[in-house]
């Protein structure tokens, strides 16, 4: 089967289908930003983009996302290596403490400003609902989407 | 990273938001074997036999470890030495481990580990803690000769007298419950037996100098024979210490035994199976007033459950007792506290440690009082708080640094606008449906660890050929930006740019024992011990100038990457570059010390903590009268920081300390069934989301702190243990009726509870 992972498309060996998504990511990709957190789809440390929506796939199989394009934290980055605008945010805004959730949430926020470029705060509470965080109490990750969201205006 | 914003700078920001962060479970190492836990369904038994012979013949199984493989002691523990690293004869509550089973892969692993078969006789278990005091309890540890783990008092003033003068006597009784720190990131271990014979370890830990207690306390060997080092870590609040060092040591075990690195990474599961949790306390509570609300007198019991084994709660409650009055003056106090074996999970550090249980008492009373006396609650407040020069309930005169709890509580006054929302309140005689109320509460909190332990840190600075500089110091990067404040403070005392500086990740081996970053004191230990290492090299410095460049100038200015003697002006670079060809290192190692403290165990009086902090938090929020539902609306913090190191890095702690008092105010308990845990992951463990949080606002008071070279004061802590009593406040102001208990139901007649 294929996949494409962070803009790059992937042949996956068959050996391989049944085995747990986040697993084949992080040990066969080497993309350990994805993390297992709960592995019950309650905490949202696994969220990646698949065909641009925000999914928790610690639950999913390789399988599952055959012929679907996934964004990993490790592709948020703009080609050139500098940061993308919603990930400088959450830096200049002190969005992240043990970072640990860091990865889901800046994927989950990506997701969400993609199909809302000019949210209320209320709203990025909803869309954050799905993320748990125990460090920041959210205040300045609501920030830093806020703030963010002016990039994904056109 | 942006460094012209210091002010939100973090050296692992980058890594983090790219997800480079390489966390313990990230980490691999060739031919690495994983371990797993074995549990018994059991809460309290007596061992008959641990059958591993199965599990061994299980499939890619290469070794089942259990307290016989262990050489060094199976018993280990920072106080009293009864952890059971592995079950010996006996289980003592639900989480302890019979078994450690290690295989090629994980999944093999787990599956041989329901191959270990155990055989036990269950014993009745002790599940309240008030049962275990009572004299013909049987004893959940028969070689500690009692169930009372620690007794703590206070003896002050005359208690008789207090309440013969109080117009108002009010008595109730508290009860809070078990919570779970909910770090991120589960325990997880690597350890690595090195060639040369030094087990190296790897943890999601925040004290690594615990860890490498107890993982040479299993091994048997020396201190100098285990590494441990440090590895980003997704958060601790205090519950990363002797679990994960467990964890570790047994993960060492392993390593040592089977001459291969192991992993062993936690599900969620085990994690709030095993871990320790914060102490759910009884607490009866006494109170005299004046009739004018003067506090009279104070007499409390307060019962901490220790679940099985002991932990650090003699430290835990030990806080709980110097603090058990809350910020107030009182002449007359009577205070009992007890540590208390059960055997309900295992309860040590949390964020808060032993204060917000007391704060939810403190505070709720003096709202009663107030409400009974038909006082302003803040006027009460005012009338009995701790100002420049009082004597606390401990007998410790307030004068070496600023008393500010009247600052804090007037500034959280003027940011909500508290008095005209206070006169909105509901106070239960409104018809709406929803009831509006706000509450308040405030609290001060000894700073550091205090007369419960040994208090120094230390700070090595190594500046490079090039004038680059590594910096390290014994203080934990827990997630909350330690290395980026020791950094900033660095960078502001030496007059030097922030990008020369680099954090080196210390180990155990490379830098002494700098206590556990624990008590809020990362920033003022490590910070202390950075100012002094900047001192001692600011002086080598000035000393090289005057000998080699004749400078006769003895107060060199360190400014903008410079150094300006007199007249003479030199590049900080140059001059590095000129004490290394001249044989001179700029290498140097800064001590502090916490100035003196001091406890007398009979009477509970002392100097309990070398300084203190202030705080003051409200809360605006409406019930509805129909379903119960707490919806929080704002949220205002005020607290004295001393000196902020990295000012957004100080408003994360403050948000983040909210958000967990919240949590322990309305949503977060382990239940427990039978002295097992019933909700063991997040579906069923309720975490406060981003929806169930309200708008917060922070404002940082800064009076540097002379006791604190720094001049930061610890603020991880104080901003965690307010929103509970304001919460119950506000609710009490909404809807009139009082709770105590946590986390508060709000109870509607035949309608279920919404907040949990």
């Amino acid at each position: 089967m294929k996949m494409t992972v962070n803009r790059k498309l992937i042949e996956v060996p068959d050996s391989m289908k049944e085995r747990k998504l986040v697993e084949y990511l992080r040990e066969e990709l080497d993309l350990t930003g994805v993390k297992n957190a709960c592995e019950m789809k309650s905490c949202g440390a696994c969220a990646v983009l698949v065909n641009n929506k925000s999914f928790r796939i610690c639950n999913a199989y390789v399988k599952d996302v055959e012929n679907c394009e996934l964004l990993t934290i490790e592709g948020m980055e703009n080609e050139d290596g500098t940061l993308h605008p919603l990930q400088q945010a959450f830096i200049d805004f002190g969005a992240m403490q043990c970072g640990f959730c860091t990865p889901g949430m800046v994927l989950t926020a990506h997701a969400f400003l993609l199909g809302n470029s000019e949210p209320t705060r209320e709203q990025i509470r909803k869309a954050l609902q799905s993320n748990i965080c125990r460090c920041t109490g959210y205040q300045q990750i609501i920030d830093a989407v806020e703030a963010a969201s002016v990039f994904y205006r056109k | 990273m942006k460094k012209d914003n210091p002010k939100a700078w973090r050296n692992d920001a980058y890594a983090k938001v790219t997800g480079r962060a390489r966390y313990t479970d990230d980490v691999k190492f060739p031919f690495m074997l994983h371990a797993v836990p074995v549990y018994s369904d059991f809460v309290s038994a007596k061992i008959v036999s641990i059958d591993t012979s199965d599990a061994e013949k299980s499939e890619g199984v290469v070794k089942v470890l259990t307290h016989k493989d262990v050489a060094g002691t199976n018993r280990f523990g920072q106080i009293i030495k009864d952890f059971r690293i592995f079950a010996e004869d006996r289980i003592f509550y639900n989480g302890d481990v019979i078994a450690l089973v290690v295989a090629d892969t994980r999944a093999n692993a787990v599956k041989a580990a329901g191959l270990v078969k155990l055989e036990a006789k269950a014993i009745p278990s002790i599940l309240d803690p008030e049962k275990a005091l009572e004299p013909d309890c049987p004893l959940v540890h028969e070689e500690h000769g009692s169930n009372i783990i620690n007794e703590h008092r206070v003896r002050r003033g005359n208690i008789e007298d207090g309440f013969k003068n109080s117009g108002l006597i009010l008595e109730e009784v508290f009860q809070t419950q078990f919570v779970e720190h909910a770090y991120m990131e589960p325990e997880a271990a690597i350890c690595n037996p090195r060639h040369d014979g030094v087990i190296e370890v790897y943890a999601s830990m925040q004290h690594p100098f615990s860890t490498r207690r107890f993982v040479n306390a299993v091994l048997g060997g020396r201190l100098a024979d285990v590494e441990v080092i440090s590895t980003p870590m997704g958060g601790g609040f205090g519950g990363k210490d002797d679990t994960v060092s467990i964890v570790a040591a047994r993960t060492a075990l392993a390593a040592k035994l089977t001459g291969k690195p192991v992993k062993c990474s936690y599900a969620r599961e085990w994690s709030i199976r095993e871990s320790y949790k914060r102490h759910p306390y009884r607490i009866y509570y006494k109170m005299g007033f004046t009739k004018d609300g003067k506090i009279k007198a104070v007499k409390t019991k307060i019962i901490a459950d220790g679940g099985a084994y002991c932990s650090v709660t003699p430290w835990v409650t030990w806080r709980s007792t110097v603090q058990c009055c809350g910020p107030y003056q009182v002449e007359n106090v009577h205070c009992d506290t007890y540590g208390v074996y059960t055997n309900n999970v295992v309860t040590g550090a949390m964020r808060g440690f032993g204060s917000p249980q007391m704060n939810f008492v403190v505070e709720s009373m003096i709202d009663i009082a107030a409400s009974k006396l038909g006082i302003n609650p803040i006027e009460i407040r005012r009338k009995n708080m701790v100002r420049q020069g009082s004597i606390t309930i401990t007998g410790q005169k307030l004068d070496n640094h600023k008393v500010a709890m009247e600052e804090t509580l007037n500034t959280v006054l003027d940011e909500f606008d508290y008095e005209s929302k206070f006169k909105k309140c509901s106070f239960g005689k409104s018809d709406a449906d929803e009831l509006y109320g706000v509450g308040l509460a405030m609290s001060y909190r000894g700073m550091s660890l205090g007369a419960e332990g040994t208090d120094f840190n230390s700070a090595i600075i190594n500046v490079q050929p090039d004038g680059s500089i590594l910096l390290e110091t014994g203080i934990h990067e827990n997630g909350q930006g330690s290395e980026s404040a020791m950094c900033l403070i660095l960078a502001r005392e030496l007059g030097v740019s922030l990008d020369r500086i680099r954090y080196r990740r210390p180990s155990t081996s490379n830098i002494p024992d700098g206590g556990t970053t624990v008590a809020s004191r990362g920033t003022v230990m490590g910070g202390g011990a950075v100012v002094l290492a900047v001192k001692k090299l600011k002086e080598k410095i000035a000393e090289f100038i005057n000998k080699h460049h004749g400078s006769a100038e003895e107060n060199a200015v360190f400014k903008d990457d410079e150094i300006i003697c007199g007249k003479d002006k030199y590049k900080f670079d140059d001059v590095i570059s000129s004490m290394y060809r001249n044989q001179e290192y700029p290498h140097v190692f800064g001590v502090f010390r916490g100035p003196k403290v001091t406890w007398n165990e009979e009477n509970g009086q002392g100097d309990a903590y070398f300084s203190w902090t202030y705080g003051c938090q409200a809360i605006e929020l409406t019930v509805n009268r129909k379903s119960g539902k707490v919806k929080l609306l704002n949220a205002v913090a005020a607290h004295d920081a001393g000196k902020a190191a990295n000012v957004q890095m100080t408003l994360g702690q403050f948000y983040g300390g909210m958000a967990m008092g919240i949590g322990y105010g309305l949503h977060e308990e382990v239940k427990m069934k039978d002295g097992v845990i019933t909700n063991t992951n997040f579906n069923s463990y309720r975490l406060p989301r981003s929806t169930d949080l309200p708008e917060m606002k922070a404002v940082i008071i800064e009076n540097p702190d002379p006791n604190s070279p720094s001049g930061a004061k610890g603020i991880g802590e104080p901003t965690n243990e307010l929103m509970a009593p304001a919460i119950s406040n506000a609710i009490f102001n909404a809807t009139g009726k009082r709770y105590f208990k946590l986390p508060i139901k709000v109870e509607v007649s035949g309608e279920e509870d919404l907040n949990q």
